[in-house]
């Protein structure tokens, strides 16, 4: 299996302060590869380096073998990187639908043919099915602001799934879904995974959704990687058990 | 305004076209003009609307775009071009202009994006009234012909009104479908989540410049149009409190709805009209009436209807869900 994404000595300092401090790995094509490790380790800020939102201070990220380091998240996403945030990001006043085919639209035709063509860019149909999709069809007419909390997680991960991603970075999708909620978004996830193909690395604290859908698990603490491997090889970690599990 | 159905809203428009093309026939010279302003008014109010309600971005320039589109209709009809070229000239000039000052949307944001506006604004002012060897300075440019239109001479008030009504519904048509368009959609994400559009792929600086540019563009259309309705122009109408009254038609009309300009206009341009008959009073009755209303409704009086028809449905449907479920209890 070929790396999708490789990683290679990220840093990023704030002033003074190192975030990430030289971090390496790779994903390989149709994994799914956990990202564990306690609060402000660096794990939001290398989902963010990686994903352009930050300029890194050193390293490079290639995609598919080409160096991707630097480019805006919109060239990125075009490309097929797609992220889900781990505090809400929605359009509140955008329905459900509408916040679905904003997802998918700019990877539809060009600015011009935007436009002067359709006024859902012909993602209607897609919008729905991926409402069903999601479980989320009785709201689907509603502004996105009106939905709870955990409904709205799933809408945003809905949205990272619209223009068809290769990869996508999600960042605590299951911080604040209630427990059947998850269920179906574990569900959701890998059926994803196997039917399209689609290689995620995940952000997550809940142990038992990490452990039971990653193949690999990655733990960072104070800006490095301290493990990588399966995860019943990491959960016996002694250093992991140290900086993040705890005994 | 999704709660009314559509057949009565369709009427309800034709109804109010109508009323705008016949009533009209019997004002006086003085009510075409109001008439007329209202017209034009609206069209750079969209415009600002498309920025600010739509697309999310602050400016206080508006006025300035307005001038720019008169000052380029006045000096080329004063020199012999047909009103047309004019209005395409000044677009071009407006869309220019307002994608260059768009690119400081790219790094500031609200109030600082205010100043920024705020201070071009300023800049359009001093250049009217110090470059007077194209704008005439203090004394303006005067007799600035009005168009021929298919042959018929639109010099009279009615027929000028109607070129002025007709001009805003073809810009209405045109922001109509923009909105409504996947951009219309981009506007209102730049607006919503910036962050969240860029992982989607939605190219926000191109937005946002775009925003600025046919927001702008619209402000020259009706700058275009004023010049031939007023036939004299100097600087003094273009400076700041245009660009602060523009602003306040969008906020009370009902900022990111499309018929927040049409009544935002109405309210700028004919209540202190309707006010007159209290006399040395009207100005702060006006002032009084706009406070009360933003206080009620910071939305713009399309707010309020939106609530409502909101609470409506919000209603319906509980009552709906409630039926739902006494269909699904047992059957004793």
């Amino acid at each position: 299996m070929s790396a999708v994404l490789e990683v290679t000595n990220i840093k990023k300092n704030f002033g003074g302060i190192s975030a990430v401090g030289g971090v390496s790995f790779d994903v390989r094509e149709g994994e799914i590869l956990g990202l564990i490790g306690p609060n402000g380790c660096g794990k939001s800020t290398l989902f963010n380096c990686i994903l352009g939102q930050l300029t890194p201070s050193g390293g490079e990220v290639r995609l598919d073998g080409k160096v991707v380091t630097g480019l805006r998240p919109a060239e990125l996403n075009k490309l097929g990187v797609s992220r889900t945030f781990q505090l809400l990001q929605v359009f509140p006043k955008l329905s459900v639908r509408e916040n679905l085919i904003l997802a998918g639209q700019e990877h539809q035709g060009s600015m011009a043919s935007r436009l002067v063509g359709r006024s859902d860019a012909g993602l209607t149909d897609a919008a729905n099915q991926m409402i069903g999709f999601f479980k989320l069809d009785h709201l689907a007419d509603e502004p996105a602001g009106g939905l709870s909390y955990g409904q709205q997680k799933l809408l945003d991960a809905a949205m990272a799934f619209m223009g068809g991603p290769r990869l996508v970075l999600l960042d605590e999708p299951a911080g604040g879904v209630n427990p059947s909620m998850l269920a179906d978004l574990k569900d959701r996830l890998v059926a994803i995974n196997r039917e399209k193909n689609a290689t995620f690395v995940v952000i997550e604290h809940n142990m038992e959704f990490v452990m039971s859908l990653c193949s690999r698990v990655m733990v960072m603490a104070e800006g490095k990687v301290l493990a990588m491997g399966r995860p019943d090889e990491v959960r016996k970690d002694p250093a992991v058990i140290e900086a993040y599990l705890g005994h | 305004m999704s709660g009314f159905a559509k057949p009565l809203k369709i009427a309800f428009g034709l109804i109010i076209i109508a009323a705008l093309i016949v009533v009209p026939m019997n004002f006086n010279r003085y009510g075409l003009f109001i008439l007329s302003q209202w017209a034009v008014m609206a069209i750079a109010a969209m415009g600002l609307n498309l920025t600010l309600g739509y697309a999310g971005q602050v400016s206080l320039a508006q006025g300035a775009f307005v001038g720019i589109g008169a000052y380029a209709a006045a000096i080329m009809t004063t020199h012999g071009w047909p009103l047309p070229a004019a209005i395409v000239v000044a677009i071009g000039l407006s869309f220019a202009v307002g994608w260059v000052l768009g690119y400081p949307a790219l790094r500031v944001q609200h109030h600082y994006l205010a100043f920024v506006t705020l201070a071009f604004s300023t800049l359009a002012f001093l250049v009217f009234r110090n470059e007077s060897w194209l704008t005439g300075g203090i004394y303006g440019i005067s007799n600035i012909p009005r168009p021929h239109i298919f042959g018929i001479a639109t010099s009279k008030p009615l027929p000028f009104y109607y070129v002025c009504l007709g001009s805003l519904a073809i810009v209405s048509l045109a922001v109509w479908w923009l909105i409504r368009s996947p951009w219309g959609r981009a506007f209102m994400a730049l607006r919503e989540n910036p962050l969240r559009a860029q992982s989607l792929g939605v190219d926000t600086r191109r937005y946002t410049l775009m925003a600025f540019a046919i927001g702008s563009a619209l402000g020259g259309v009706a700058g275009a149009l004023y010049a031939p309705l007023t036939q004299y122009i100097d600087p003094v109408p273009f400076n700041l409190s245009l660009s602060l009254d523009l602003l306040m038609m969008v906020i009370v009309g009902g900022a990111g709805f499309f018929l927040g300009p049409f009544l935002g206009a109405m309210i700028a341009v004919l209540l202190p009209e309707w006010l007159r008959f209290t006399e040395g009073y009207y100005l702060m009755l006006y002032a009084i009436a706009v406070m009360g209303l933003l206080i009620w409704s910071p939305t713009g009086i399309l707010g309020i209807l939106d609530r409502y028809l909101a609470e409506r449905r919000t209603k319906a449907a509980s009552a709906l869900r409630a039926v739902a479920k006494s269909r699904l209890e047992p059957v004793q």
